[in-house]
């Protein structure tokens, strides 16, 4: 459970903003709070993760500062989830992770790529690493394509089990039933809800940026993130079945469907993250929180990056960079998937708990 | 807003003096939800149609008549493109949704609230081209045969004089003004509460009367509700509305009932409940409510202060416990068996009480109790200067005034002479905002 000041200003603020309902048209936070009269810890930090931070609350505030209510939804359900990934991290020895997180990733990152390139300039040997390889199996040459399966699996299975077990707990302290997880139509509501990033079109009008003014800027941007990563995950999917179903070794052609999906991907999660950080950079500070926006840049960073690195490694693979970017590009993407428990990663995971929560609330009675 | 915002696009050049800082600006306006205008069918902001008839019958009903008719048809029917108008400034509105108050078939409610509305406004003006002094407050108009002259302007420490060829008046009522208020109520006047702007005092009404402007409306009319004792002097805005009166007994310090809680459902009787709070010792009262009606109205922003008996809640309130305990004794006694029914009146009364409840009567016998303390929270005022249908001022001579105009609050007691209707103070605004800014551009031009 998040620390008891977050808490408790939370609650403060919602029973303000219970008695006021102004906002009930902006997203789904204030239907889901309208069905509370009082407001207990699991509340306030389920109502926390089901706001996308679009600010249109805030800036529609007459209870807002210098008013004596000092009403600030926003900023206080940021810093309330920002605790919520901390604390539900699992195992709770790397929660440390979760302050001064772009330290960290840093030096994960770094660590990771510089080890994985030690290790293989020290296996594969100079010559091998920097030459041109070019024909099916090519970035094998470099790193042996089990080497690269076990590496990157490995990490993408433990962040879904911490996610999972993460999630479960989150969705226990929240106060929903186990089987309400696994309604097919409260998921899929939800599903839609994601899809569609509808609530960071706030009452349908966009986010709140830079000011009181109304964009769709941010929806648009993690529009382009979140579907880039999605099809960078398809890609790899398709690969994944080429290699193991069809015996068919990478690289492929520039039209085949895992390069299609990865390009897309790729340039999807480079230009979303940076019409993020722009957005991040412009908008005005007081809704938000400011304590932890290092964890935000994090993560857009290691998106920038895996984007980019993936990116060169196509254009650039029949050229004698191609191990070395292979190298780069695989350390950062461990580091991405080492970090995904500890990074910002987790609001996926508890947003869409939230909204399958909300889902079924919102279900007539 | 709606004045300048005609002006300017019919190519006046407009300055707008606004008396609150940044934080504070849009007065009265940014604590509103809604505008009650006249529309013949559903929409997406409303449920279904309200014809001009039947608003008129509303106005007449809940100002028992006391009303310019010619103005207040006049009114209902412009408000039908208010909606329209407000949508092509930027405004925007939010779907007929759950907390809409019974009044998602009349009223349109903002997207976010009157703040929100005033954001957009305040950003249409900027893209316009009117200028905007703010912290800039308007001490004395300069009028001379129903004339305007010039503003005398307080900003920045300095006073300035500020001419123009025309002016209209927005400036709100005086229901900031507590010394002005004492002039309708008496001393028991500092103890009301303003639920709105603290700017909102009146001098640009002072000065107008002052200078031959024909009052209208009662120097103690006005808006006012039972609002929780708690809620800041100035600002509270909705947040502090109490509404748990219907469920309860409603003592005043000394412990004593004073009025039947039950009279009518509450957004009906909202409006009565400031003034009979205002009548009793110290302008307080107490309303007394049990476990079993918790969660029966809508939540308050304070908590309600608790006890496991009465004696204690009434020490916790400041009054006369055994008094209370009296007073609720005898209510208990005097209520009857019946179907309690918390969404319209059940018929649940009291017999051989005096006040009798007349609906939803039930004991107040399971702990924990639960007391909130009320006070009267004024709105607005009405009292105001005449206008005619071209929202020009009128002087005590019956001629109006040469290039003066007014719009809101200021002119609300033309229409408003008591009694209110939700969404209406936006619609008298905008109407004659509207009006006041194409006539006084028009005159400005000639
Ligand atoms: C809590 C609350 C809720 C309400 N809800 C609703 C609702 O839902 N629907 C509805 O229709 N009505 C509602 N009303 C009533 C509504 O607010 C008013 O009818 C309406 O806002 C009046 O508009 P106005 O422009 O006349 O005054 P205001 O909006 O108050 O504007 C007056 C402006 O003049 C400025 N000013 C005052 N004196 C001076 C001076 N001397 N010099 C310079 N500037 C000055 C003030 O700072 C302010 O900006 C509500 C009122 C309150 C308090």
């Amino acid at each position: 459970m998040p620390a008891t000041e977050t808490l408790e200003e939370a609650k403060r603020v919602m029973q303000i903003c219970n008695s006021c309902r102004y906002c009930e048209g902006y997203c789904a936070v204030f239907p889901a709070m309208t069905k509370r009269l009082l407001f207990g810890d699991g509340d306030v930090t389920y109502l926390a993760n089901l706001c996308h931070g679009c600010q249109g609350c805030f800036y529609a505030c007459q209870y807002a500062p210098p008013h004596e209510f000092a009403v600030n939804v926003p900023k206080t359900f940021a810093e309330l989830r920002a605790e919520t990934y901390r604390d539900y991290a699992w195992p709770g020895v790397f929660k440390g992770l979760l302050e001064g997180n772009a330290k960290w990733v840093a030096l994960i990152t770094v660590v990771l790529t510089a080890l994985l390139g030690i290790g293989t300039l020290m296996v594969q040997g100079v010559d091998k690493v920097t030459a041109v390889h070019t024909g099916a199996g090519a970035f094998y040459e470099v790193i042996p394509h089990n080497v690269i399966v076990y590496l990157a699996s490995a990490p993408f299975a433990l962040a879904i089990i911490a996610f999972i077990i993460g999630a479960l707990k989150f969705w226990r302290d929240i106060g929903a039933k186990p089987a309400e997880l696994f309604s097919p139509s409260a998921v899929w509501q939800a599903l839609k809800d994601v899809g569609q990033m509808k609530y960071m079109a706030g009452g349908g009008h966009g986010c709140n940026y830079p000011n009181d003014n109304y964009s769709m800027g941010r929806r648009y941007a993690h529009q382009f993130t979140m579907w880039g990563f999605m099809l960078c995950f398809a890609a790899t999917s398709v690969a994944t079945l080429y290699h193991y179903a069809f015996g068919w070794e990478a690289p492929y052609d520039y039209l085949s469907i895992p390069v299609v999906l990865g390009t897309l991907g790729g340039i999807g999660i480079v230009i979303g993250p940076i019409g993020l950080l722009v957005i991040k950079k412009n908008a005005d500070p007081e809704p938000r929180d400011t304590k932890r926006t290092g964890m935000d840049l994090a993560f857009l960073w290691m998106l920038i990056l895996t984007g980019v690195t993936g990116l060169a490694l196509l254009v650039l693979r029949e050229t004698s960079l191609m191990g070395p970017l292979l190298i780069i590009h695989l350390g950062i993407v461990l580091a991405l998937f080492v970090t995904f428990p500890y990074g910002k990663m987790a609001h996926a995971v508890y947003r869409m708990a939230s909204l399958i929560r909300f889902a079924h609330e919102r279900k007539p009675s | 807003m709606s004045a300048a915002l005609t002006a300017r696009r019919m190519g006046a050049s407009v300055l707008m003096i606004e008396s609150a800082n940044k934080d504070l600006r849009g007065g009265n306006s940014r604590h509103v939800r809604n505008i009650r205008y006249t529309h013949k069918a559903a929409t997406d902001y409303v449920t279904g149609g309200y014809e001009a008839d039947e608003y008129m019958a509303d106005l007449m009903r809940v100002t028992d008549g006391n009303t310019n008719e010619e103005l207040a048809r006049f009114m209902i029917d412009a408000s039908e493109d208010a909606v329209d108008w407000m949508l092509e400034q930027g405004i925007k509105f939010q779907p007929p949704l759950s907390g809409t108050l019974g009044l998602a078939r009349t009223n349109a409610f903002f997207l976010g609230g009157g703040k929100a509305m005033m954001n957009s406004y305040f950003k249409a003006c900027e893209k316009l081209g009117i200028d905007i002094v703010f912290e800039a407050e308007v001490e004395t108009m300069e009028v001379a045969d129903g004339r305007f002259e010039a503003a005398m302007v307080r900003h920045g420490g300095e006073l300035h004089r500020v001419e123009a060829r025309t002016v209209v008046l927005a400036s709100g009522g005086f229901e900031a003004n507590i010394e002005w208020l004492k002039e309708g109520w008496g001393e028991i006047a500092d103890n009301f509460l303003v639920r709105g702007s603290p700017m909102n005092t009146g001098k640009v009404l002072r000065s107008m009367l002052d200078n031959g402007a024909k009052p209208i409306g009662a120097v103690d009319q006005c808006h006012a509700v039972a609002i929780d004792g708690r809620a800041p002097k100035f600002d509270g805005g909705i947040a502090t509305r109490v509404d748990c009166v219907i469920f309860s007994v409603v003592v005043n310090k000394l412990g004593k009932r004073f009025y039947d809680e039950g009279e009518d459902i509450w957004p009906k009787r909202y409006a009565i409940w400031g003034r009979l709070v205002a009548k009793q010792p110290d302008q307080v009262a107490y309303a007394i409510i049990d476990q079993k009606s918790v969660g029966l109205f809508m939540p308050t922003v304070y908590s309600a202060i608790k006890a496991d008996t009465l004696a204690d809640l009434a020490d916790q309130l400041g009054v006369d416990a055994a008094e209370m305990e009296k007073t609720i004794a005898e209510y208990n006694a005097a209520v009857q068996p019946g179907d309690f029914n918390p969404t319209e009146p059940d018929g649940c009364t009291t017999v051989g009480l005096e006040p009798a409840k007349t609906n939803w009567a039930r004991k107040i016998d399971t702990p924990p109790y639960y007391g909130y303390p009320v006070k009267m929270g004024i709105t607005f005022t009405y009292l105001g200067v005449e206008v005619n249908k071209s929202a020009q001022v009128i002087m005590n001579d019956d001629k109006p005034a040469t290039n003066i105009w007014a719009a809101g609050e200021i002119m609300a007691g033309n229409i408003l002479g008591q009694g209110y209707a939700g969404g209406t103070g936006m619609a008298i605004g905008t109407v004659f905002g509207r009006i006041a800014g194409e006539e006084a551009a028009r005159h400005a031009r000639n």
